[in-house]
């Protein structure tokens, strides 16, 4: 159809392009990057126009004072500014799409802005109890209330947390390891079912938890409040985050690799052992330190199993064991400014505890079941180079035994 | 071409009949091997235990449970007040609390969830990425006595303003009325606004969001990229396309992350404990002093209390389990219905 309307429009004949007359000047490369000089000019006249406009309408023309309405109203000026500006070039559809872009980022930025406070704020406000030294190597039982934070500290929270944790983790590694390979080497409906109950218990309130434990261990088979009681409780709770974890990880390891291992005529448990852990190694590690974060920070179990105490006790087996945060929660409790510098000092050690297991489930983990380091890769293909070497060795010796000089 | 694996079973092969025929029937399965025998049994045994643990929660809470909810029968679900030692008790008050601490706190979360889940799957640059999925998952870990911290010593002076504002101009609406307080006395305390539902609501989304986010965002970043890239090709903005394809294809994920936030926050206890000053009777204006919940009651009262009070706070402790129970079931059915059913690992 187009050829007949050129065809009609110049008499009958082809038009071709005039290759002479073309502009032989070289083409400019296009501009592909999805930000424009526009779009970052359009934010910036926004952002400056909303905190001018706020500013006039709180400082000049209205009598408010709230920095969170400042906050608040600056905003809503700024997507609405925006908005504006962007309509200037754009039609309506790039307006919407625009400002939902401005809006979702936001919204994260806001997230991230709360996290960074939420942490900030605790390891700032925990700084003055810090700094003492003595908060590392005392407990709570010879210091008043009215004594200053150059005495006393919390060591027995310290180690009652770091106790308490490795019990339940000593329990749940080797219990939720091998129920997550269960859940993928023996599926079925029974694994099916396992998997369910697993999944609805992932939301278990941990208070419950605690009750539990209460109920059967305490109650039941009669041992005392301990800081054993207090592991067992958080062992129930992290079992089924790191089931769920570990399933996700394992599931992930190559069928081809399992095959594999099957062909060569390896039996199901050399294959979990020699293929499918070590495979999923850094992911399972993740899991488990995740797992451990969540279980080290749990309070309500510890208040229920253990409960409080102001002295060292190194014993989980008798007598109450306080842990970090049920410190936290203890010691913020009172209304005296130095206890609650110590309850902000054991918040903030139990925010760096986690903070620190996360850099370490980073630094090991993150990475798929098979994806390596590139060090780890470096040392593969020299196992590798050294193999091959070693093979032709042995090749040429055998093909020319007779002659061992001819090397 | 005719090579048949030997004991593979299920002939799929083309020629059925090149099979080396000696007679015997072959096992579909491969010979299982005495050691694997007790490895399986190993692992259905680790499988059992876990069960048991988890059916035992149950369980136990029912068998402790069932004095106290034989003494109150059904004014257990009627009662506000908790005095189980003189048999006047019930959960009518906490679990108003409970769920009206969860609404709130879910309201709040889920346009937050989404908007980051939605800008780390479908605006965030690759590399910045898996450090914003790391940064979300450490939220997710802050112990819930920091944010109770924060809610109870930073957080509360700053809302207070914010929930005077709304009472004010919003109390026509019987959800934000505040009894006692005057909006036109400028001298008025705010302290009838301190430790409301609101406060602790906004507490425990910000220790839900993390949560629904990270289901939203994996059911998001699952979306097929042929449909992405079909809606782009057609002419659709990112907005367009998200709204196209991301948002109809995630909606499971959405719902079913919205129901495990939800869960999340009716079990929350430390942070709510901390923030609220407990009342033991039906409060919905959720921003006033005075709120409780079902796990700040147990923490609360755990201590002082009786036999028959335990058996009691384990009645209160078996109804929470049932509601986050009942909450999680239907999230994950939710998230299982949709075309992203498998996408819901959190």
């Amino acid at each position: 159809m187009t050829t007949d309307l050129l065809n009609k429009q110049a008499g009958g004949t082809t038009v071709r392009p005039d290759r002479d007359g073309r502009d032989e000047t070289p083409e400019v490369r296009r501009h592909t990057s999805s930000l424009h000089t526009s779009d970052v000019l359009g934010l910036l006249g926004a952002a400056v126009g909303s905190l001018a406009l706020s500013a006039l309408l709180f400082v000049w023309i209205a009598p408010f004072d709230s920095i969170l309405g400042f906050v608040v109203v600056a905003y809503l000026l700024f997507v609405g500014l925006y908005a504006v500006l962007v309509s200037f070039d754009e039609n309506g559809v790039a307006v919407r799409d625009k400002v939902a872009a401005v809006l979702w980022q936001s919204l994260a930025v806001l997230l991230l802005a709360v996290l960074v406070m939420v942490v900030v704020y605790t390891l700032w406000r925990g700084r003055s109890a810090l700094v003492h030294l003595n908060f590392f190597t005392e407990d709570m039982s010879r210091t008043g209330p009215l004594q200053p934070l150059g005495e006393g500290g919390v060591v027995h929270a310290i180690v009652g947390t770091l106790e308490q944790i490795s019990i339940s983790l000593a329990v749940t590694v080797p219990l939720g390891l091998s129920c997550a390979v269960f859940l993928n080497e023996v599926p079925g409906r029974y694994a099916r079912f396992v998997r369910t109950i697993v999944e609805a218990m992932t939301a278990l309130p941990s208070i419950v938890t605690g009750l539990f434990i209460y109920a059967t261990v305490i109650l039941i088979l009669g041992i005392d409040k301990s800081g054993f009681a207090a592991a067992l409780a958080l062992g129930v709770m992290m079992l089924p985050i790191i089931i769920r974890a570990a399933d996700v990880v394992i599931r992930l390891v190559p069928g081809s690799l399992r095959e594999a291992s099957y062909a060569l005529g390896a039996s199901r448990w050399r294959t979990v052992w020699t293929v499918i852990l070590p495979t999923a190694r850094s992911g399972l590690t993740t899991a488990v330190i995740l797992g451990t974060a969540r279980g080290i920070g749990e309070t309500s179990p510890v208040l229920l199993t253990s409960g409080i105490n102001a002295g060292l006790n190194a014993d989980p087996g008798s007598g109450p064991q306080i842990s970090l945060p049920l410190a936290t929660f203890d010691l913020v409790r009172s209304p005296q400014p130095a206890y609650i510098a110590r309850g902000f000092g054991s918040a903030a050690l139990l925010m760096a505890l986690v903070l620190l297991l996360f850099v370490l489930a980073r630094v090991i983990g993150g990475r798929g079941p098979g994806e390596l380091t590139r060090n780890q890769r470096h040392r593969r293909v020299q196992a590798s180079r050294r193999d091959v070497a070693r093979m032709t060795r042995r090749a040429r010796l055998r093909s020319a035994p007779t002659a061992p000089g001819s090397d | 071409m005719s090579v048949v694996a030997p004991g593979l079973g299920q002939s799929s092969g083309p020629e059925p009949e090149a099979r080396p025929d000696d007679g015997a029937k072959r096992a579909p399965r491969g010979r299982i091997e005495p050691v694997d025998r007790v490895f399986r049994a190993a692992l259905g045994g680790s499988g059992a235990i876990v069960l048991a643990i988890m059916l035992l929660v149950g369980v136990f809470l029912t068998y402790r449970a069932a004095q106290a909810l034989g003494v109150a029968k059904f004014s257990f679900l009627t009662t506000s007040a908790w005095e189980p030692d003189s048999r006047h008790f019930g959960i009518a008050a906490v679990l108003t609390g409970t769920v009206l601490i969860g609404v709130t706190a879910i309201v709040l979360a889920v346009p937050l969830a989404l908007g980051t889940a939605l800008y780390i799957s479908e605006y965030a640059p690759r590399r910045l990425r898996r450090t914003l999925i790391s940064l979300v998952d450490l939220m997710a870990a802050v112990p819930s006595v920091v944010f109770g911290l924060w809610g109870a010593f930073f957080l509360q002076g700053h809302v207070v303003g914010l929930s005077r504002w709304i009472s004010t101009y919003f109390g026509w609406i019987p959800v934000f009325q505040v009894d006692g307080a005057d909006p036109h006395d400028p001298l008025q305390a705010n302290t009838v606004y301190t430790s409301s539902t609101f406060i602790a609501g906004i507490v425990v989304a910000l220790m839900v969001t993390p949560i629904a986010c990270s289901v939203m965002r994996e059911t998001f970043s699952q979306a097929p990229a042929g449909e992405r890239e079909g809606a782009l090709a057609l002419g659709s903005t990112r907005w367009g396309m998200i709204r196209a394809v991301v948002l109809p294809y995630g909606r499971g994920g959405v719902i079913g992350g919205t129901m495990l936030g939800l869960g999340r926050a009716f079990g929350e206890t430390i942070a709510v404990y901390m923030i609220i000053s407990p009342v033991f009777e039906v409060q919905p204006h959720i921003l006033q002093n005075g709120a409780n919940s079902v796990s700040a009651l147990i923490a609360l009262r755990y201590g002082s209390a009786s036999d028959f009070g335990m058996s009691a706070l384990m009645a209160a402790g078996l109804a929470l389990f049932l509601l986050t129970l009942v909450v999680n079931f239907i999230a994950s059915s939710i998230a299982a219905r949709g075309r992203s059913g498998a996408g819901t690992e959190a």
